[in-house]
């Protein structure tokens, strides 16, 4: 099984070959990423340049171009496909159909994964995919239970990778326009949910109200640390008229005790979130991911690891992968 | 006189209304609504169709004898074997053409006539061109698109048929988790269709109390009523066919006749707006969302 690590800048990259992935997947430095953020992500020097690393160590790059090309602007996902195939990178990640089939009829021998943001959760959906632009690989939505994933493999003809660890969507990936609707960024086609350039910090009465564009998502009394303000994890007031965290609590993704399920369900491959996260956190999830992946492969007990001081709001889940979740 | 390039469309009742209930508005829609093209079908919660289904027949058969286009729409997020089973059975068995609204449709009504519903991603100019040529007749677009995506996707459609929402609740956003029953301390297996309570979804506060959303079940809706009826000319010069009304609580056959009208330039914006100001009253209008600011906002 594959460990798939994430990287959003080169020092990320160099701290996740270290710790022992199999992969790191990276994207490009504008929107044409689901991780377009302010300081992230990569150059095309930058690229090549990780691609030789890892080479060298016998690792892979994977490249992921995938938010929704605008129309009437497709050129800067045209042109990072390009970059990707003319670089010689291990994949491109990519979920816009349009921009499937643009990799394919162009650039047919460059290796392509199917995003999490396309959200096919049923083997019709991921066949298709295969057969109309033969995906070798697809990234599993996080709505799908283990036994769910299991006969699902069972279906289909392409490799499957899923989320271990890190933030989590709520909802269905690639189609939410919660965010979009509060601040008018729309993460589909920008790549940023909850952007922090909408996001503000207002103190009122002994409280820390966070707010994303006009809307408020939570608030904090003054002594306790405030989270940020990601819409989907916010409090909010249904009709029992009682704050609650009404879509999610803050918290994060986290199977490292479903490991063996996991394997024994044919998973390809292990994906960690969080390209957006510094270089302490890579090491950390990814050497943790290492040591608890190696033990299970060898059919050894998964050592218990502590991931509270990394996780979202210290907190962890297994999330969609238990069907009480639902 | 009736604008015939521009049909106004009525979209699947997303809300769990009993079963009675919306047999009954559809045949009020059959009897008395101008509208053209009627899709019907449980897009939401699986759950719940076993309840309406039996009605869908009668209802399509009183729809088609009012000379309306029946479509039967495609759940939106395809997951168990149960949801798997009822979709590949809808698309081997079913008379109407079916409006695909999760991949897995798209997959299996591949080479067929049928339309492509808001709920497949449909940014660009590729995807739209590439799922005609897989045999889509109709595509409706996703909520957020701005107008500049619209006429670019208007000029690619090149006369085949393209539908825009424009009017009603917006579905935002899909889960495997049913927030209504979490809401209620429920799960979803166990949700005594709590959702049911709610004819338009349950609205969903700020914690000072501003209104933002609407659950729907496993959907999440705006909390604004999604309004372009002051957009509707640049929608037809963008080369939109076809114009979407979702249902809610209100009258919408007035709701319908106030589009018809408004399409076929017979009351102006003023009018038309004061109408839609008298119908609905549950929650104010938006239309950012075409303007490329925030989806919530109203820009008049």
């Amino acid at each position: 099984m594959e460990l798939v690590c994430p990287a959003g800048t080169p020092s990320a990259l160099r701290a996740a070959l270290d710790a022992g992935a199999d992969v790191v997947y990276v994207g490009f430095r504008d929107e044409t990423n689901a991780r377009n953020f302010p300081g992230l992500n990569f150059s095309p020097e930058e690229l090549k340049e990780a691609v030789v690393l890892a080479r060298g160590m016998g690792r892979q790059i994977y490249v992921a171009i995938n938010t929704y090309p605008q129309a009437g602007n497709l050129s800067p996902w045209h042109k990072a496909v390009d970059r990707a195939a003319a670089i010689g990178v291990d994949a491109v990640i990519l979920a816009d159909i349009g921009l499937l089939d643009y990799a394919q009829k162009n650039h047919p021998g460059l290796r392509r994964h199917l995003s999490v943001q396309a959200s096919a959760s049923n083997p019709e959906a991921i066949n298709f995919y295969r057969s109309a632009f033969d995906v070798q690989r697809v990234v599993l939505p996080r709505v799908l239970t283990v036994r769910e994933i299991a006969a699902l493999i069972g279906e289909i003809d392409v490799e499957t990778e899923v989320f271990a660890f890190g933030g989590m969507c709520v909802m269905a990936e690639g189609r939410c326009s919660l965010s979009s609707y509060a601040t008018g960024k729309s993460p589909n086609m920008l790549g940023v949910c909850s952007p922090a350039s909408h996001v503000n910090y207002e103190q009122r009465r002994g409280k820390l109200v966070s707010k994303l564009g006009d809307f408020t998502i939570n608030s904090f009394p003054d002594n306790e640390p405030a989270g940020y303000p990601t819409l989907c994890k916010g409090r909010f007031v249904g009709q029992s008229g009682d704050p609650s965290y009404l879509f999610e609590e803050p918290t994060s993704l986290n199977v490292m005790a479903m490991l063996p399920e996991l394997i024994a369900a044919g998973v390809k491959a292990l994906k960690i979130e969080g390209r957006q996260r510094g270089k302490a956190y890579v090491t950390q999830v990814v050497s943790s991911y290492r040591r608890a992946l190696d033990a299970a492969l060898r059919g050894e007990v998964v050592p218990l690891m502590d991931m509270g001081n990394v996780a979202e709001g210290a907190r962890s889940t297994s999330g969609a992968y238990q069907k009480n979740w639902r | 006189m009736k604008n015939t390039a521009s049909h106004l469309t009525l979209g699947p009742h997303l809300y769990n209304w009993p079963a009675e209930q919306k047999r009954d508005f559809y045949f009020r829609i059959a009897d008395e609504a101008e509208v053209d093209v009627v899709y019907l079908g449980e897009v939401t919660c699986s759950k719940r169709a076993p309840f309406f289904l039996p009605f869908i027949p009668e209802i399509c058969e009183r729809l088609e004898a009012a000379g309306k286009e029946v479509v039967l729409s495609s759940l939106a997020l395809v997951m168990t074997g149960r949801e798997r089973k009822e979709l590949h059975e809808l698309s081997d068995d079913c008379p109407w053409d079916l409006e695909a609204n999760d991949l897995s449709a798209v997959a299996l009504l591949k080479g067929r006539s049928h339309v492509i519903g808001p709920f497949i991603n449909i940014y660009n100019e590729g995807t739209l061109d590439y799922l005609y040529g897989n045999g889509a007749r109709r595509i409706v677009l996703p909520c957020e698109l701005p107008a500049e995506s619209l006429r670019a996707l208007g000029n690619m459609a090149r006369g085949r048929e393209l539908e825009v929402q424009v009017f009603g609740r917006l579905p935002l956003a899909l889960s495997a988790r049913c927030y209504h029953a979490r809401a209620h301390n429920l799960s979803k297996d166990g949700c005594l269709y709590v959702c049911e309570k709610d004819p338009d979804g349950m609205d969903v506060m700020t914690l000072d109390g501003t209104p933002f959303l609407a659950v729907n079940g496993t959907h999440t809706m705006s909390y604004s009523v999604n309004s372009l009826a002051g957009e509707l000319d640049a929608l037809q010069k963008f080369g939109v066919s076809h114009f979407r009304l979702w249902p809610q609580q209100v009258d919408m056959v007035a709701v319908i006749q106030t589009f018809r009208q408004a399409l076929d330039g017979q009351i102006d914006q003023i009018e038309v707006q004061e109408r839609l100001d008298k119908l609905v009253d549950f929650a104010p209008f938006s239309n950012g969302f075409f303007h490329s600011v925030e989806g919530a906002r109203m820009v008049e």
